[in-house]
């Protein structure tokens, strides 16, 4: 975090939370000069006190935070790749629960790891679900919401995604592996190399995590990117020629996804056009 | 070697020194208390009463919604919640980030917790969260400080706080002040009550080599507001002689009931939490330590506290 030669003395007038900061996080750095013990006592243990809570608290957060990942690399590797980020990555924010937004980009760039090429997407999706449990607290959109839409109506309607809602495409199985990690139970065999899509919601007070299949996924982002409904369907055929769209709709307001909707109109549409 | 950081008559007609006898009627009066997990949500709400209170960490309610808010909503409908924040930096040079005590503010508008505390150490420097408690040099530039944030903090919750006294491994060569001269001075400037945590005082008295006996013979208990109890580890410092971890993953240690039994006969029943936060047992063990506490207050409930007090003093 700063970038203080390791062999750079320190100043004896550095402010204590200077002091403190520039060795934290590092434990090849001198204790900070100005601590002690009572009575002359030496301070390396007493300091690394601080240092030990400082790692241990939050390498055990994002152990909490990613568990299928701590799973998968077991404890100790877990552990150690952990610090590596904390090192890299220290927390900008004082709740936990919002660490480790950049962990997936960071296990994608971790060379020892390079050969669990889904690791990236399974923490990815293990965060959403995080950020998902502590969204605000919206009442989804209601069968009722649509249905009273004017039909002439439907075709040009857009949606307000739900605060909680996330959608995510990976090029590995990734619902399949989260699932198996964190809810089991654990197939004999995954195959990682399968493409898929999930969807994160919280309608009430339980996140959902669904897999969703090629067609879902390219309505469900074609509409949180605002485009209307009958765009969305438009794109979802593109992705997937037997997409149900009945079937869609029944998912999208079964999962929460969104929270509201407004009925278009023809200029909007027209916007829309290509 | 006191210095007025600010007009004490204005401060004080904002934020009134906290007095235990001034605490409002309705409020639990010298009870027990315990952490509040979510996984003995169930257990709690089953028999209520089996506990005086709860006190939860601030920053775990921070988020916009989900489970934690409900479950701390339907708490608070069962029983008295105390707010204990864990992140404010009110010990760091920096100052307090703004967002963060609109946060807090925020739960304390919410939640209407009947106590509202925070620590007196630091934990985030240049953006940086550590996410621990960590110690400050006792100067007249960090008594200063410290005294600033606190206005802060009350000006923004709108009463008076109460200070955690800490629990340190190390000392800073640059302090000045006793902690408790320095806490003495800061409830007296800034009006704050003062929490007092008798196992920080076991682990620094320990880990310095001072008798906590004195240490507490020396604590302004007047405006001690609540007591924090909790366990600790031990291991070595670099001599090989005991060092104190203030780690709350296991029952109070012996010596710290006997401290509290001290307290408590000196001044009275006063509001006590057990602390447990790391390698939380079932309700019924965490429950027991509470009604360990509460049958300690409950020996000294017949006295009157304020014929009581200072009495440690004497």
């Amino acid at each position: 975090m700063r970038s203080t030669p390791e062999t750079t003395r320190q100043d004896p007038a550095q402010p204590y939370d200077d002091a403190f900061g520039a060795v934290l996080l590092n434990p090849d750095r001198a204790t900070p000069q100005g601590v002690s013990g009572p009575h002359g006592k030496a301070v390396i243990k007493r300091f690394n006190v601080y240092r030990n809570n400082v790692t241990h608290s939050l390498v055990t957060a994002l152990s909490e935070i990613f568990p299928a990942v701590a799973m998968i690399l077991g404890e100790e590797n877990f552990r150690m790749i952990a610090r590596e980020f904390l090192r890299v990555h220290p927390p900008r924010s004082r709740l936990v629960f919002e660490y480790g937004h950049g962990f997936g980009d960071f296990l994608a760039g971790f060379e020892p790891i390079r050969h669990l090429r889904y690791l990236p997407d399974v923490a990815r999706l293990e965060r959403a679900w995080l950020d998902a449990f502590h969204a605000a607290d919206r009442t989804p959109l209601a069968p009722a919401d649509l249905a009273a839409l004017p039909p002439e109506a439907l075709a040009t309607a857009r949606f307000t995604p739900h605060p909680a809602m996330h959608l995510m495409r990976s090029d590995y199985a990734v619902h399949t592996i989260f699932t198996a990690h964190r809810t089991g139970p654990m197939p004999d065999r995954i195959d990682a190399g399968i493409a898929e899509a999930a969807l994160v919601t919280r309608p009430a007070l339980d996140v959902q995590v669904r897999e969703l299949d090629r067609g879902q996924f390219a309505f469900l982002k074609a509409l949180a990117n605002g485009a209307a409904l009958q765009q969305a369907a438009g794109a979802a055929l593109e992705a997937d020629p037997g997409f149900d769209l009945s079937a869609a709709i029944a998912l999208m307001l079964e999962s929460g996804a969104f929270e509201t909707c407004q009925a278009g109109n023809d200029s909007q549409n027209k916007d829309e056009s290509p | 070697m006191a210095r007025e950081a600010k007009p004490l008559s204005a401060i004080q007609s904002r934020f009134p020194a906290f007095h235990p006898a001034d605490a409002p009627t309705g409020a639990p009066a010298g009870r027990a208390g315990a952490s509040f997990k979510p996984q003995h949500f169930d257990a709690i709400a089953e028999n209520p009463a089996s506990v005086g209170f709860v006190e939860v960490h601030a920053e775990n309610y921070m988020g916009a919604g989900g489970p934690p808010h409900a479950a701390l909503t339907a708490i608070r409908n069962m029983l008295p919640v105390s707010l204990h924040g864990v992140c404010m930096s009110i010990g760091g040079l920096d100052p307090l980030d703004p967002e963060h005590l609109q946060r807090f503010a925020g739960l304390v508008e919410r939640y209407e917790p009947f106590k509202v505390s925070e620590h007196l150490a630091w934990s985030t420097h240049d953006d940086v969260f550590f996410n621990d408690l960590l110690p400050l040099p006792y100067t007249d530039e960090t008594l200063a400080r410290v005294c600033e944030h606190i206005d802060q903090v009350q000006e923004a919750i709108g009463r008076p706080m109460f200070l955690e006294n800490p629990s340190t491994y190390v000392l800073f060569s640059e302090s000045e002040w006793r902690e408790t001269d320095f806490l003495r001075e800061i409830v007296k400037r800034t009006g704050c009550g003062l929490l007092l945590d008798i196992n920080n005082v076991f682990v620094s008295a320990t880990n310095h080599g001072f008798s906590a006996t004195e240490y507490l013979a020396d604590f302004p208990l007047a405006h001690v507001g609540e007591i924090h109890l909790a366990g600790h580890d031990e291991q070595e410092d670099d001599e090989g002689a005991p060092l104190l971890i203030d780690s709350h993953d296991r029952p109070v240690a012996d010596p710290v009931w006997s401290l509290y039994e001290t307290v408590i006969a000196a001044c009275g029943p006063v509001d006590t939490l057990i602390e447990w936060d790391a390698d939380i047992p079932d309700w019924p063990i965490l429950q027991s330590e509470a009604a360990a506490a509460e049958r300690i207050l409950d020996r000294h409930r017949t006295l009157k506290p304020e014929v009581k007090r200072h009495a440690l003093h004497s």
